[in-house]
């Protein structure tokens, strides 16, 4: 008699499926990714059941932390034509590339005498090991901070013509005089307004 | 790789040599893991929590304006920011009733009251609603003031908080020293 045999069946499976659903899911991820940009100030922002999201563009953004100030204002145009009106009042020269390379720059913070050592460095790494972001000087002899602030914001106006806003982004240990002194600079220039950036909390409501 | 020849027996029989079907499947074993790879570095390096601005406006410093609004002593209550995560909260005018030291655990409880008192006394006239002074002193750290405003947004304070860290009263300075808030 014959032995029955095994019917043999193919170990393989159907990826076809798996594929599609896997890369419907990385187009997605790749689209809505806005790769986190690591900041030079280490930062834990506090919580909020606040729901307001963020404006992406015509703001500007001063980080606070470890009683340093570090600024940045959004869009390559904006950042580039700030630092034309901060080259023109300091007296200090940009080339072009240094104009080019300043533009992608995120947040930053060193004085504007060292600024262009900072441009000429590499890449992120080499900035924050360099030791040059010591804080942008916020203090009443030398307050370079309200300068960045008041010529960024005509530069906003000169190019998208809206007005500029501000946020903070404070850590949430610093203790409220930091705060409320660059606060006084704000104010000291007229704005009374600004949002602080918290981090979004689920569960209180 | 992981797959087993099925495709009938080879040579059976019969003369005709037909030609051999080639296999139309591709392995996408690889395919798949590269997707799920690069899905993983995606998910991980997308900021999934936006960050949320909370929207604070500041009494203009040399206001010379006159429409300056007259508070009532009975529909204001002020809050003191002091150090290690106290507050210190009192209805009405300043040295005249003895603050209440609390954590901010139990802040909003406080609030909540104060804001139903506020309510009753003037029969629900939303006019004449509770209005917040916060007053940061220099003990308080940042994390206390956006609690504060947080506390008073999930208390549904509808009235503008007036945020005041120039104008801290002696009173209020001792008040503090004494609970070593300050």
């Amino acid at each position: 008699m014959p032995r029955a045999k095994v019917q043999r069946k193919s170990t393989s499976i159907d990826m076809t499926a798996m594929c599609d659903v896997s890369f419907l899911l990385l187009t997605f991820f790749i689209l809505t990714a806005t790769a986190r940009q690591p900041d030079p100030l280490k930062i834990t922002i506090p919580s909020s059941t606040y729901k307001i999201p963020v404006p992406d563009v015509d703001i500007a953004k001063l980080s606070i932390g470890h009683g340093k100030v570090f600024y940045e204002v959004a869009g390559k145009d904006v950042k580039m034509a700030t630092l034309d009106k901060m080259a023109a009042q300091y007296k200090i020269s940009f080339t072009p590339q240094e104009r080019e390379r300043f533009g992608v720059i995120q947040s930053f913070g060193v004085p504007i005498q060292s600024l262009k050592q900072y441009i000429g460095l590499r890449d992120e790494e080499a900035r924050t090991k360099s030791g040059l972001s010591t804080g942008i000087p916020a203090d009443s002899t030398n307050n370079q901070l309200s300068d960045w602030i008041l010529n960024s914001r005509q530069a906003v106006a000169e190019l998208h013509s809206q007005p500029m806003r501000i946020s903070v982004r404070g850590d949430a240990d610093e203790e409220y005089p930091v705060i409320k002194k660059i606060v006084d600079i704000l104010q000291k220039q007229k704005i009374n307004k600004f949002s602080l950036i918290t981090s979004a909390e689920g569960g209180a409501k | 790789m992981a797959e087993l020849d099925t495709s009938g027996g080879g040579k059976k029989g019969g003369g005709k040599v037909r030609t051999k079907k080639a296999n139309t499947k591709v392995d996408l074993t690889a395919m798949v893991d590269l997707a799920f790879l690069l899905i993983t570095f995606f998910m991980l390096t997308t900021s999934l929590s936006k960050p949320i601005a909370m929207d604070i406006a500041k009494p203009d410093k040399d206001a010379k304006d006159e429409n300056r609004l007259e508070l009532r002593a009975s529909q204001t209550m002020t809050i003191l920011l002091g150090k290690q995560n106290k507050v210190a909260w009192y209805m009405g005018e300043a040295g005249k009733e003895t603050p209440t030291v609390e954590g901010f655990g139990d802040i909003r409880g406080s609030i909540l009251k104060n804001k139903k008192k506020v309510a009753d006394l003037y029969g629900n006239d939303p006019k004449k609603t509770l209005v917040i002074v916060i007053k940061p002193t220099s003990g308080a750290t940042y994390k206390n003031f956006v609690d504060i405003m947080d506390e008073l947004n999930i208390a549904k304070i509808t009235a503008a908080p007036a945020i005041d860290d120039e104008n801290i009263t002696d009173a209020e300075k001792s008040f503090l020293k004494q609970n070593q808030l300050l």
